[in-house]
């Protein structure tokens, strides 16, 4: 079947204080204190990805690299720890973004599902390698419950550039 | 790395290609990670910028503090009452304990002054409740809810009412990290009670310690108490820590002991920071090099 760029609804242009104010929210929920529970989305993972793939010359490896070392911060984390698995993650995002868009949100979480999973998996081999104890394979399932937040979070973050350029009454969205 | 394959012009330039920016950021991340999991060299950066995220963490703490709080309030009248109860049959025993502990405490301090030896620590103590684990999986951590504003120190030893569970290891002006004993990273150095033998014990993972370092000759059994040897002038002497679960004498040339930490200390609210109330003792200078000449002080 021919692919359609179905994703490719014509959109006003993205805001750059928009993505880096919705980094801020998800880095927010990220401080949420929830222990040790498995299956926390990784919040900033998720935004940054979107950003990627969106907006591959705003967001970029920087913004990773920031946003990651605020998380490493907040959670006590190794320094560095997060900046370093956000950094390829964005890599990876900005470089398949031209393919990724081409198909439709739900086709979109399949392909990021395994960019996630790898952000989480060079999390775990860093810290391991450094002595850490192995966290158990219930660290992963963050990826799974990441990937299918994919979809609402595509809805949301896309809704600002929804909107029409002129205020029309009449128009049904 | 350009999308039409060939160079682009000037106009389209952003800078180095992605491919070199990755691989300037991975190398200045592995950097970081090495001066911080190996060095510690870091902490300075990590307290500096904690100040730029410390309202974002705390405006995300709000709803985990309500939720706890909305706990305790629904929390049954029955469950309050036995927990009282149980509390006042605690407390009479600890009573009369306490009664002839000033007694010995007053007696110790007068043979102490008749053996001329200096007088026993005085004890510095902040009482505090874990709020929750530390989100950081790979390590075993709590959060408190007591910081410097509170008077907690980095070092402090970490009891509950059974034993010790762990050392205060990073320090927020209203909050404070635990390391717990069963973290990889954290050593305590500790005597076995009944016959004084010295050692130091390490988290080994799975919620068991290990006492490291011991020869195999060494007379450890099982069930034996170990406690704080106080040697490391941070620790009070004599915390309960761990009991000796199994010996095993056929390593090479030091036994496996591993031991089970006393208290619950991965299930346990209130706790107290303990310290000696005097600084610790300086570091040690480093070895000055014989051929540089010397100046100022002498170590």
């Amino acid at each position: 079947m021919q692919p359609t760029h179905r994703s490719s609804r014509i959109l006003l242009p993205a805001k750059t204080w928009f993505a880096y104010l919705s980094l801020l929210i998800a880095l927010a929920l990220s401080y949420i204190p929830t222990g040790l529970t498995p299956g926390v989305p990784d919040w900033v993972a998720l935004v940054l990805a979107f950003w990627s793939i969106r907006e591959p010359l705003r967001v970029g490896m920087g913004a990773g690299f920031l946003f990651g070392l605020l998380v490493d911060i907040g959670h006590g984390a190794a320094m560095g720890q997060h900046a370093l698995a956000y950094v390829v993650l964005c890599y990876l995002a900005t470089t398949v973004s031209r393919r990724v868009l081409w198909f439709g949100p739900t086709q979109q979480a399949l392909q990021m599902f395994p960019l996630l999973l790898l952000a989480q998996v060079i999390m775990v081999v860093v810290r391991v390698v450094a002595g850490a104890e192995f966290p158990g394979w219930w660290y992963f399932l963050s990826s799974f419950t990441s990937a299918a937040l994919w979809v609402p979070l595509n809805y949301l973050l896309l809704l600002p550039q929804y909107q029409p350029v002129d205020r029309d009454d009449n128009r049904p969205i | 790395m350009s999308l039409a394959g060939h160079p682009s012009p000037p106009i389209f330039k952003q800078g180095p290609t992605p491919l070199v920016r990755l691989l300037v950021l991975v190398s200045v991340c592995l950097a970081m990670l090495i001066t911080d999991l190996k060095f510690r060299y870091l902490e300075v950066m990590r307290q500096a910028l904690s100040v730029a995220t410390w309202p974002l963490q705390m405006a995300a703490a709000a709803p985990a503090d309500f939720v706890r709080n909305a706990a305790v309030y629904f929390g049954t009248l029955v469950d309050v009452k036995k927990d009282n109860a149980a509390l006042r049959g605690r407390e009479l025993e600890a009573a009369q304990r306490l009664l002839r502990f000033e007694q010995l405490e007053e007696e110790n301090r007068r043979l102490r002054g008749l053996l001329d030896m200096g007088a026993a620590v005085a004890v510095k103590s902040v009482a505090a409740e874990i709020l929750y684990d530390a989100p950081d999986p790979f390590d075993r951590k709590v959060i408190l809810n007591r910081g410097s504003q509170q008077g907690v120190q980095a070092g402090m030893a970490v009891v509950n009412e059974q034993g010790m569970i762990g050392q205060v290891t990073r320090v927020y002006p209203v909050q404070a990290e635990v390391t717990l004993l069963t973290d990889k990273e954290q050593a305590v150095p500790v005597q076995v009670a009944r016959n004084g033998l010295r050692g130091v014990l390490a988290g080994a993972g799975q919620g068991r310690l290990e006492l490291r370092f011991t020869p195999s000759g060494a007379d450890v059994r099982v069930g034996d108490r170990l406690v704080t040897s106080g040697l490391d002038g941070l620790f009070l002497a004599g915390l309960p820590v761990a009991d000796v679960v199994s010996v095993d004498r056929d390593a090479q040339t030091f036994a496996v002991i591993v031991c089970e930490p006393v208290a619950g200390v991965e299930r346990t609210t209130q706790v107290l920071l303990l310290s000696r109330a005097e600084a610790p003792p300086p570091r040690p200078a480093p070895e000055p090099e014989p051929a540089a000449p010397r100046k100022g002080r002498k170590g």
